[in-house]
């Protein structure tokens, strides 16, 4: 931690907007995704998808595909079973966690509609697609486990074989576990005077819809055999496909080219992935698969999807004294590779950013015969961030006080830092106070309730709501002993290694896995800050595991927390290397050499020689100390010692028209405090996405299911992602509490947005009406439940049929 | 298959395709322009945005033989050739207007259109005139600004021509 004192006084880079070092192939088409490689002899492949939600195969006849002209050979799960391995969950969240065994191509039962059953590999994409066609497989249709409540009930059996669709009980208990009171308790004395605030919450169930469709191709034809796909994780594959496929970790590689967005949805070990995998092994050519948007939608996995059960308990005074959580969460028909994970790690964030005297959390992970249900944008944060943002609100209504007072009589004063909360976790730094005082100056937020009120004892006939949001978030996965005592298959520390060019450039390589976020270009500012060197002469590999050989991969807004602090430890460490050849070549001693801004300098004297200069003089080696090496890289491990706990408040203002319950999204304001910024231009991409996302999720996200497991909103044209038409511009600033955790004093940000703009959409929206009788509305808010609200409906109910076109959604937003 | 010739990014090409083969399709897999994207099936997602004859289409929505004789520029000849990017890109840079890069040289395609149809539009005609691009990583907000600075430095740019 005393790094901080040793840093180079001068620091050019960090803080700097640079233009990013990865646009530029990126605006000119000069990009590698992984469906634009294309091998030497290499083969396609087409996956036939069962149509039902559960059902027994009863047979397969791939005769007529396999006859097909320019058919290399056809795949049943019988014909791979001994190859294809197994995809498997890393966090079995108890001992005792239930899930089934999940073949990447399905063997005699199909689980989910959607879910592979045959392949077909052909010359051309289009010759196995057709010849696709031709697989007749039959089916004996069981009955499918669907609404998530009746699941969780036992009802209907998603996978007869386990005898429960429950996967797992997970609690997290303040008393039991020493961090506060009986939650029990607390409910009781509320309920002798105080306030109980009883609520039911539906987290809809989305789609990642990243842009790119996953694409992999596997090349069996070398000593190794290589893995290109588009995937968050190519370092976790690649243990994975060893740990299950039976090849040695040392004859895999796994790359992750130019990745177009993943928002935890390529954060997977894929059924496709793994086909590929054993189907070019079996075939001994280049094999590539690359999906359809259609089938993106339908087999990548699926994000949120929960009921939530609240208790809120509060003194009359609106003094929170505990809360208690019981969540279903739906899996879909198999345990993701987080799996029951996701919904966990909310555990910590139902409390958010709030002191309180007592809290439980019960959470039930439930299978369906559904896509799976796997990482999404926040991962259990924004689930758990919505409830209590929501609540918040509710109490503020029933003691009659400004929601964000409720707030600032409940939060954490920036004096009480660090602060361990009711769920256990120590908050180390934050500053509620400053974050909201400078989101309601940029918002106007007096001028606004002015205005609401104005526009209510009118009785506009559009009303305005003011939304408010102050989250918290944990993030930067994770220590990795917090990990082991949660049951996580692995660690949470991150790799880096910075190699000292001859020429001076410096070769860093890191474990963190980019797809969009611009690692590229923010870790080049750090390590040419550090080393004092040239932002362009730092060169920064990723993604290869032939590269960077050791790493943990992209998620959780852990890159720069976890990898940004293993460069700089690698960095120190090339330093402190270099220091004694630096002495050497000076002739004076080690201890009268500093270091700064790229030079090594003799105290007290003009003498000093660059960074480069002693990396150049290791590469000659023709003159060194005795009993050193000639060599300066350095690689460094770091494992964190604590989550960082980024924060802010963000302030929505809508406009809802009473009379068709349509939404108009006025103005959109966040302060947030993610410490030290290296980058403010991608720090401000990353909260402009983020908001998005979550605004998408309150208004007009939603993947829905018809009564036979169909996924409706199985394509772009019924799957309603924000077009620039639907969506507004935005202001945003920062408060800075830099983090004590690591040396940088970064929090993450990747999913800051996200987890913060739901709750504040829905807030605004239900402040706007309100006073019309309305406490809560169903998420995706379409103006239909906005109008049933209106009309004295209730909220509406959970989505059940097609969602609604999006041309109407677009007529809507003129 | 039939026999197609038609103008690339300033190349003469020629060849026999399938009927039912996508002008992406054709442009990706037989010319090797990976620079143009798909991302989707259902013409909903702009990914595979080229100009035709000069006006930005998607082009998995038109056949192959139905851009017979066509001139067609994609994302890779944009820049000229002495490597000067377009004021289009530049912006896209400068303001940061991609992440992923997967929806940005369809975006920008469009964007040129945009801007050629229109030279300075307003913030709400630039969000109704992208509204058949998705992006999902940007949130919008740094394609609108990119794309009207990019009008910013294409008027600079004509009036400097005009007063030389
Ligand atoms: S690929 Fe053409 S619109 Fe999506
Ligand atoms: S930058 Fe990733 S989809 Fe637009």
């Amino acid at each position: 931690m005393t790094a901080v004192q040793d840093a180079p006084a001068a620091s050019p880079e960090i803080g700097r907007d640079r233009r990013r070092k990865e646009d530029q192939r990126l605006i000119t088409g000069r990009t590698r995704w992984t469906d634009n490689i294309s091998l030497p002899g290499m083969l396609h492949m087409a996956i036939v998808r069962s149509p039902h939600a559960h059902a027994r195969i009863t047979g397969i006849d791939l005769d007529a595909a396999d006859k097909a002209i320019n058919i290399y050979d056809v795949f049943d799960g019988k014909k791979l079973q001994d190859t294809m391995g197994v995809l498997v969950n890393a966090w079995p969240i108890t001992p005792e966690q239930q899930a089934p065994t999940h073949y990447p191509l399905a063997v005699d039962r199909v689980a989910f509609a959607g879910q592979p059953v045959a392949v077909v590999v052909a010359r051309s994409a289009a010759e196995a697609r057709d010849a696709a066609e031709l697989v007749d497989i039959e089916y004996d249709v069981l009955p499918a486990a669907l609404d998530l409540k009746e699941a969780a009930e036992d009802k209907v059996l998603a996978h007869p074989d386990l005898g429960t669709n429950k996967v797992a009980f997970w609690q997290l208990d303040s008393a039991g576990q020493g961090s506060g009171r009986a939650i029990d308790e607390v409910i009781a004395e509320a309920r002798d005077g105080g306030i109980v605030i009883e609520r039911e919450y539906r987290q809809q169930r989305l789609i990642p819809a990243f842009m790119e469709p996953r694409s992999v191709i596997v090349d069996p034809t070398g000593e190794q055999i290589t893995m290109w796909s588009a995937t968050q994780i190519p370092h976790i594959t690649r243990f994975l496909l060893a740990a299950t496929t039976g090849v040695p970790e040392s004859k895999i590689r796994v790359i992750a080219p130019d990745v177009g967005g993943g928002f935890g949805g390529k954060l997977q070990t894929t059924p496709e992935e793994w086909i590929t995998w054993a189907v070019a092994r079996w075939i001994g050519k280049p094999v590539k698969y690359t999906e359809t948007r259609s089938e993106s939608l339908v087999s990548a996995h699926h994000g949120r999807d929960q009921w939530q059960r609240l208790t809120l308990a509060a003194t009359k005074e609106g003094r929170v004294t505990g809360l208690k959580v019981d969540l279903l969460a739906d899996m879909g028909a198999y345990v993701g590779v987080v799996g029951g994970g996701v919904p966990v790690l909310g555990a910590w964030m139902f409390n958010a950013i709030y002191k309180w005297e007592a809290y439980q959390f019960n959470c039930t992970p439930v299978l369906t015969n559904k896509t799976w249900v796997d990482a999404y944008r926040g991962a259990g944060r924004p689930e758990a961030t919505y409830a209590v943002e929501r609540l918040m609100d509710e109490l503020a209504v029933e003691v009659g006080m400004d929601p964000l007072e409720i707030r600032e009589m409940n939060w954490i004063k920036h004096e009480e830092f660090p602060f361990t909360t009711v769920a256990g976790m120590t908050y180390d730094s934050g500053n509620y106070e400053a974050a909201t005082a400078k989101a309601k100056e940029m918002f106007g937020y007096d001028a606004l309730r002015a205005e609401q009120k104005e526009r209510r004892d009118r009785g506009d006939r559009v009303q305005l709501g003011i939304g408010i949001s102050t989250f918290t978030e944990m993030c930067g996965l994770a220590p990795s002993r917090v990990l082991g005592q949660l049951n996580y298959g692995a660690g949470g520390w991150e790799h880096a290694t910075v190699r000292m060019l001859p020429t001076g450039k410096v070769e860093v390589i890191t474990g963190a896995s980019a797809h969009g976020q611009g690692h590229e270009t923010a870790f080049s500012q750090i390590v040419a800050d550090r080393l004092g060197v040239p932002f362009e002469d730092v060169e920064i590999l990723h993604g290869d595991t032939q590269v960077s050989h050791k790493g943990l991969d992209t998620y959780g807004s852990r890159s720069l927390v976890v990898g940004g602090e293993a460069l700089v430890l690698a960095a120190d460490k090339v330093i402190e290397k270099a220091k004694p050849l630096a002495a050497h070549l000076l002739e004076a001693n080690v201890e009268d050499l500093e270091f700064g801004n790229g030079r090594y300098s003799v105290r007290g004297t003009d003498q000093g020689m660059g960074i480069a200069e002693v990396a150049l003089a290791t590469f000659a080696a023709h003159n060194y100390p005795e009993g050193m090496e000639p060599g300066i890289d350095a690689e460094s491990t770091y494992d964190p010692i604590n989550f960082s706990f980024p924060h802010g408040t963000h302030l929505c203002a809508a406009e809802v028209d009473t009379e068709t319950g349509q939404i108009t999204l006025r103005k959109y304001v966040c302060c947030d405090d993610i410490g030290n910024i290296i980058n403010p231009l991608i720090v401000s991409g990353q909260v402009h996405g983020g908001i998005v996302q979550g605004i998408a999720q309150a208004l007009w996200e939603e993947a829905v299911y018809d009564d036979s497991g169909t996924l409706v909103s199985g394509s772009f044209v019924d799957y309603l992602l924000p077009t620039a038409a639907d969506t507004i511009s935005f202001e945003i600033d920062h408060t800075t509490s830099p983090s004590t955790t690591n040396t940088l004093g970064t929090k993450g940000v990747g999913e800051a947005g996200t987890i913060a703009a739901t709750p504040a959409v829905v807030n605004a929206v239900v402040d706007a009406i309100r006073h019309l009788g309305v406490n809560d509305i169903v998420m995706p808010m379409t103006p239909e439940r906005v109008w049933t609200a209106l009309q004295g409906g209730g909220r509406g109910t959970a989505t059940v049929e097609a969602a609604e076109p999006h041309f109407e959604g677009q007529e809507d937003s003129r | 298959m039939t026999r197609i010739n038609l103008r690339v990014d300033q190349e003469n090409v020629s060849d026999d395709v399938e009927p039912r083969m996508l002008l992406v399709q054709y442009l990706r897999e037989k010319l090797g322009k990976t620079g143009t994207v798909i991302g989707c099936d259902t013409s909903n997602c702009g990914a595979c945005t080229v100009h035709l004859n000069g006006r930005s289409v998607k082009s998995c929505n038109v056949l192959a033989v139905q851009a017979d004789g066509a001139v067609i520029d994609t994302i890779e000849r944009l820049a000229d050739d002495d490597g000067t990017l377009h004021p289009v890109q530049v912006a896209f840079r400068e303001c940061h207007g991609l992440q992923c890069g997967f929806c940005t040289p369809g975006m920008i395609m469009q964007a040129v259109d945009l801007l050629n149809e229109n030279p300075s539009p307003t913030e709400h005609e630039v969000r109704v005139g992208l509204e058949g691009n998705l992006c999902r990583c940007t949130g919008y907000h740094n394609i609108v600004k990119s794309v009207l600075y990019a009008a910013e430095l294409m008027q600079g740019a004509s009036k400097e021509g005009a007063n030389a």
